[in-house]
């Protein structure tokens, strides 16, 4: 590329600018990757959950519980194979800053269905033994250290007081949807300790076929209908899906955010590219008298732009790919599998492309219409 | 034999509502080899011939012929590569680019060429040679004196080994010295390497360096010396 120095000398120019505004594309870039990704962690978690698994939660909304007596007659349904509970504990720990999912589960049947967990034999033999005894995910080992026969103690939020549990395993997801920073215990520890007479949060079926989920749905809710605790059945993908739009519109939020971002930097990158070309007005005017073409002087100004746009893109979007992978980022638990998908990477090149175009057309089509002579006579 | 020949050229400019007649049927021959000197008060029209000839701007009437090409009928993009070709421009006021050094600037022309890295480099260092500067490769134009400035500026416009080279005020920033250096410059480019020189100037004792004047005033050549235009 024999124009490199040139271009290598223009970009050179005003080294700090240059700077700046290769930082802001990254910056904005790093961000709309970051907002992005989000969108498709919570899409990719509330697609998460097996065709064959239904959840039950009580009709008035899923933080109020449901009596445990009713797994029995869950168990009953026409369809209906399996049948687990879960509560949503909600503890703290160390410093009470650190939080993290915790669930009490009944622990044999709830692994059963749940396949995608996966725990070493023997400890997942100690933890059924244990009434005490924790399951945890991965990465809590990684944050905190833990080791399998540890005790951790807890604070309760929603159910007060400190819980120590002894760790009796550790759970690799082999679904990168599933949590691995969270912590299961055994129900029957929870409805002792608190004594609550038999409550559980929500319940977990696996059935038959996934075709007959819409009919065991119908059939779990009707039966329910006229209790003090009616029921609202659904697919697990749905459950999931719930939790996500606890958010709200939040992938309207991050899309608006995100874009936002990006048009200002389209703004700050073009008046960067038009001041820098209106500064040159007499090199360009030159360069034409010397026997530069008008679309050669439009390349040229315009690969500025890319050259610009695209070192800001490669640093802010491998700075977002390789930052979330080294730390393992999870939201705090809330973003499971965070990971910047190759898809978010080409919608980033995408916008790459747009912003050498936006911010470049306009400065470069400027060179190429140059007037010559006009230019010189206001220059000499 | 004429290099360059202008016939019956009328060039109008526009400034508003008002039209400006610069030139009226002007007509001129250059010759091969030769050395001019263009004279005139302000506004006679000494720059819009040069950028006439040079093919950075259009007669309104008339033709332009350099070196048997019509300039006058070219596009913009066949003149653009005619000129990397063919002419060689030095401007008043050096007209560096300050972020090249004075090798990368004499270079300029040439990445418009064929001509390999290579080749490229024995041109750059030949020009700069010929105007004595092969000693200031990697200096920048802040690190030149104006007299040096200039003397790059004409390395970088003969480095292509143009037909005609044009200069345009060339020691109009120019100490007495430094003027010298420059047009004892210009008289060896006309008498070794054969060059066809065509100068603006004000100045009489840089006039008097050139083997041809011509006088214009309001358009119009007024006074001769040499060769009839």
């Amino acid at each position: 590329m024999k124009f490199w120095t040139l271009l290598r000398a223009n970009l050179g120019r005003h080294k700090r600018r240059t700077f700046l505004t290769v930082a802001s594309v990254a910056l904005a870039l790093f961000l709309f990757a970051s907002l992005r990704t989000v969108i498709t962690t919570l899409a990719a978690a509330a697609q998460f959950g097996s065709a064959r698994r239904l959840v039950t939660t009580n009709a008035t909304g899923f933080v109020l519980p449901l009596p445990v007596s009713y797994a029995n007659r869950l168990g009953t349904v026409p369809g209906i194979e399996k049948v687990t509970w879960a509560n949503w504990f909600g503890g703290r720990y160390g410093d009470g800053k650190r939080f993290f999912a915790t669930f009490a589960i009944d622990a044999e049947s709830y692994l059963d269905l749940y396949p995608e967990m996966s725990v070493p034999a023997d400890q997942k033999a100690a933890f059924l033994q244990d009434k005490g005894g924790a399951l945890i995910g991965a990465r809590l080992v990684d944050l905190f250290g833990w080791k399998v026969g540890q005790n951790v103690t807890l604070q309760g939020t929603i159910f007060p007081g400190d819980w120590t549990f002894t760790v009796r395993g550790v759970y690799t997801p082999t679904d990168p949807a599933i949590n691995d920073d969270a912590m299961m215990f055994h129900w029957s520890y929870l409805d002792e300790r608190t004594g609550r007479e038999g409550l559980a949060g929500w319940y977990i079926m696996q059935i038959d076929r996934p075709d007959n989920a819409a009919n065991v749905a119908t059939t779990i809710d009707d039966q329910f209908r006229s209790s003090p605790f009616p029921t609202k059945t659904g697919t697990e993908q749905a459950f999931n899906a719930s939790f996500a739009t606890m958010w709200g519109n939040i992938g309207l939020l991050m899309n608006t955010i995100g874009l936002a971002v990006v048009f200002a930097i389209l703004l700050v990158t073009a008046n960067a590219m038009m001041m820098s070309a209106r500064e040159r007005t007499r090199e360009l005017a030159i360069l034409k008298t010397i026997g530069y073409t008008d679309r050669l002087l439009f390349v040229l100004v315009l690969a500025e732009a890319g050259i610009i746009t695209v070192t800001g893109a490669v640093l802010g979007l491998g700075a977002a790919k390789a930052l979330y992978r080294a730390t393992n980022f999870n939201g705090g638990g809330f973003l499971p599998g965070f990971d910047v998908t190759w898809a978010t990477m080409a919608a980033g090149a995408a916008i790459t492309l747009l912003l050498m175009l936006g911010s470049g057309i306009i400065p470069a089509a400027q060179a190429a219409r140059l007037p010559v002579v006009t230019a010189l006579r206001n220059v000499e | 034999m004429a290099l360059v020949e202008v016939r019956d050229v009328n060039k109008m400019f526009s400034r508003g509502s008002e039209r400006i007649e610069v030139f009226h049927g002007l007509t001129l021959d250059i010759e091969q080899g030769s050395f001019t000197a263009l004279m005139g008060p302000s506004g006679s029209g000494k720059s819009t011939l040069l950028n006439l000839v040079a093919g950075l701007d259009r007669p309104t009437s008339g033709t332009i012929r350099v070196g048997g090409a019509e300039v006058s009928a070219m596009t913009a993009t066949q003149l653009a590569g005619w000129r990397a070709a063919n002419i060689g421009f030095v401007f008043q006021s050096f007209n560096l680019l300050p972020v090249l050094t004075a090798y990368q600037n004499v270079e300029l022309p040439l990445l418009l060429t064929r001509l390999s890295k290579k080749e490229r480099d024995e041109r750059v260092r030949i020009a700069l040679g010929v105007v004595g500067l092969d000693d200031r490769l990697d200096h920048y134009p802040r690190q030149l004196s104006g007299g040096q400035e200039q003397r790059v500026a004409i390395a970088r416009a003969i480095v292509a080994d143009p037909t005609l080279v044009m200069l345009d005020e060339p020691t109009g920033q120019l100490d007495a010295a430094s003027s010298q250096e420059v047009l004892n410059l210009l008289g060896r480019l006309n008498d070794e390497f054969g060059k066809t020189i065509l100068i603006v100037t004000h100045d009489p004792s840089a006039a008097k360096r050139a083997k041809r004047e011509l006088h214009l005033d309001k358009g119009t050549f007024v006074e001769q010396e040499g060769a009839a235009p």
